[in-house]
């Protein structure tokens, strides 16, 4: 699995390479299984859940419909505390500012906390091309890192990784002993950490909440290496989506309580570090924080009135976890960073539609997103909306065996629907042409696309002997 | 019998309310007994039930797909065809949604269509709905002595939110015994486009919906959606598995 460029055009071929493979099935179906239910039972005790995620999606509103002001004002407060903003228009533009940070610092390795942003613009690959290692210092994308995988999950980036594969990985790249114990896996991981952590010059995380009033990063984490890369490093750096912001400190109340509850069914995580600024006199922690506030798409979302919705997501990955799709082709199918139904609306708005018209169509509308989102967004509206956005671009190539394009195709459709004299002679010419193909009322294989899509799997039933407003007549 | 269930004292079920049937051209097409069998019920509860021949589809196809102007025109000539039906019933939670809440948005900056399409969901139900909340019935006399298992289709789940109705309804019939299945609510893999577009995952999917439905040990898998019970039944028919497919509708004309 190649951990570069953009593969979402191949979401088909993948998938149904990933049905196919019993051990990465058993791995996604238990892994979301665990997160979907953990999350309920850790909503149970919340009366007025709703109520909360009600609020959570009024405060997003909020923030998204004046980003520029809240994003303006979160700077001024950044810098007011000591620190230092970047702003971000690209992929290219981010990795430059961490580079220049970094070799201005004399580093030859930046320590990594978990943040998907860097995955977004491929850091590692950038710092690496200039002689600089990013360590990975979260269990799961250091798992994902010897893999040589992009994550798997916002979350839970091995998520589809097993014990085993886990303990594999381990032996073969860290030299250690062989255990698929998760405590002593752990401790393997820290104990290679540890000395990065010592000698880091610089340290990059991400955000959880970026608090425009107060300017504080916020963190949320279990392992704790989020605080060790931010605190302990002389350089902390800070990569933050613009839809991060919040608006006030005390709005961490509401976030706070939907957050880890919603990603990982705890209460609060292990650790929620609030990091407001460089130390200052007399204090421990880093010399210098740089907030690099990053575009890359998100000014587009923000444009289009219909998928500024699509910017409210606090990644919390529960719609992943609820997601019937999802649980079986799992993150790489959809072939860039995010996956699942929020990775099916942004990734288009970051890679271009052009690149990943396929991913809004997989998905089969269920709504299980919707239903857990602790924002309330309205995916699968906003998936319709990119199916009608997708239908605007140049036509895509002519799937193998169809006679006629797609669009010529609905616009026969439309032809026909349009009048009950046609609709009813197609009808009887399709009773006359499916004699062909029909036994016993079903039938097991049609030629034409996409009807050759449906009976590669199951069968077709045979169109009525009688149409129901023939037999009307009879009623 | 037509029997009148009196609602909060003053929310009277109509008594002989007249009901234009939105067979589906799913249903014109390939399950017209789903037609039969709601006209029956419906008759039987001492509806009137009209049936306009002009009715093709509700557009939703092309509306799943992105072809935003084809649906348009196709849901345009749907507002004139029932601008004057006092009740629309469906056998179908997916056609009442693509109404109900569709239109509305393939007509936002159309005010006086969107307005009409608003109007319109507002006299169209889905057949148990309208049985429940309009007609006030949950006994329809039907008979029906199987082990059975609903499965909750997602539109009318989720974009109608109606679930209690159809296990009312359910739970009244002679014989039956309702059985739950393991993730009832979970999405068969239909998703109209979908089942061609991702049929691999489609049929996955399906898969461990009708896994569920065998190990509950019911004999029908009983659901209120033409789409979904086409694709259950096709893979049924495809691996020879042992449980049937039944429509709500059918299984409440039935008086076995």
């Amino acid at each position: 699995m190649s951990s570069h460029g953009i593969e979402s055009g191949k979401i088909h071929e993948a998938s149904a390479s990933v049905l196919r493979d019993a051990h990465l099935q058993g791995a996604y179906k238990s892994s979301t299984l665990r997160l979907y239910t953990e999350r309920l039972h850790a909503i149970e005790g919340v009366p007025g859940f709703e109520r909360l995620r009600q609020r959570g999606r009024a405060l997003k509103r909020e923030v998204i419909e004046h980003l520029d002001e809240y994003a303006s004002q979160f700077a001024d407060s950044v810098e007011r505390n000591g620190g230092r903003v970047h702003w971000a228009l690209n992929a290219e533009e981010v990795c430059s500012f961490v580079l220049k940070i970094a070799q201005d610092a004399g580093a030859t390795e930046v320590v990594k906390a978990k943040t998907m942003v860097s995955e977004e613009v491929g850091l590692n690959h950038y710092l690496e091309s200039a002689g600089i290692r990013g360590i990975e210092s979260d269990l799961g994308e250091l798992i994902v890192q010897l893999a040589d995988e992009r994550p798997a999950h916002i979350v839970a980036p091995a998520i589809h990784k097993t014990r085993q594969d886990v303990s594999n990985l381990f032996v073969n790249h860290l030299k250690c002993e062989r255990t698929e114990e998760p405590e002593r896996l752990t401790a393997i991981a820290r104990r290679a950490l540890r000395e990065c952590f010592a000698r880091a010059r610089v340290g990059l995380s991400g955000a959880n909440f970026a608090v425009a009033d107060t300017g504080a990063i916020v963190l949320v984490e279990n392992e704790g290496n989020i605080r060790f890369s931010t605190t302990a490093p002389r350089i902390h750096i800070a990569l933050v989506g613009l839809e991060k912001i919040i608006p006030r400190f005390e709005d961490l109340a509401v976030f706070l309580r939907l957050l880890p509850r919603s990603g990982t069914g705890q209460k609060l995580t292990a650790y929620t570090s609030i990091l407001t600024g460089p130390r200052r006199h007399g204090e421990d922690g880093p010399e210098a924080m740089h907030v690099v506030l990053v575009d890359n798409g998100r000014v587009g979302m923000l444009a289009d009135e219909k998928m500024r919705e699509a910017l409210y997501c606090i990644r919390c990955g529960a719609c992943l976890n609820a997601c019937p799709v999802y649980r079986k082709i799992g993150g790489h199918a959809y072939g860039w960073v995010y996956s699942g139904p929020i990775g099916a609306l942004v990734t288009p708005s970051m890679v271009g539609l052009g690149a990943a018209r396929e991913l809004p169509f997989a998905s089969s509308l269920c709504g299980a997103c919707r239903e857990v989102c602790p924002v309330q967004i309205n995916i699968p509206d906003l998936l319709l909306h990119l199916r009608a956005k997708s239908q605007e671009l140049p036509p895509a190539r002519k799937p193998p065996g169809a006679p006629v394009s797609e669009r010529g195709s609905m616009r026969f459709w439309a032809f026909v629907m349009l009048r009950p004299w046609l609709y009813r002679f197609a009808s009887g010419l399709a009773r006359l042409g499916q004699r062909l193909y029909a036994r016993n009322q079903w039938i097991q294989k049609l030629p034409v696309y996409p009807a050759s899509q449906w009976t590669a799997g199951r069968d077709f039933p045979a169109l009525a002997k009688m149409t129901f407003r023939k037999r009307w007549k009879h009623l | 019998m037509f029997r009148l269930h009196r609602v909060r004292g003053n929310c009277m079920a109509p008594s002989r309310p007249r009901v234009s049937l939105f067979i589906t051209c799913l249903g014109d097409q390939f399950f017209p007994e789903v037609g039969e069998a709601a006209v029956k019920v419906l008759r039987r509860l001492g509806a009137e039930v009209t049936f306009n021949p002009a009715q093709t589809c509700c557009g939703q196809p092309a509306f799943n797909t992105g072809y935003r102007d084809e649906a348009r025109a196709v849901a345009r000539r749907v507002l004139d065809i029932y601008d004057d039906a006092e009740y629309i019933v469906a056998p179908s939670g997916s056609c009442t949604t693509m109404i109900r809440v569709f239109y509305p948005e393939l007509f936002s900056g159309e005010p006086v269509l969107e307005e009409r399409a608003k109007k319109l969901g507002g006299r169209l139900f889905e057949f148990s709905e309208f049985l429940v909340k309009v007609m006030k019935v949950t006994d329809v006399e039907a008979s029906f002595p199987h082990r059975v298992t609903y499965h909750d289709s997602c539109h009318l789940l989720r974009e109608l939110k109606i679930e209690s109705e159809p296990r009312a309804l359910l739970h009244a019939v002679r014989g039956l015994d309702m059985v739950e299945m393991q993730d009832f609510k979970l999405c068969c893999g239909f998703g109209g486009t979908f089942a061609v577009k991702f049929p691999e995952v489609s049929v996955a999917m399906g898969e461990d919906k009708l896994q569920a439905a065998i190990e509950s040990g019911a004999e029908y898998l009983v659901a209120n959606d033409s789409g979904c019970l086409m694709h259950l039944a096709g893979l049924i028919h495809r691996r020879n598995l042992p449980v049937r497919t039944i429509h709500l509708a059918e299984l409440l004309a039935a008086q076995e």
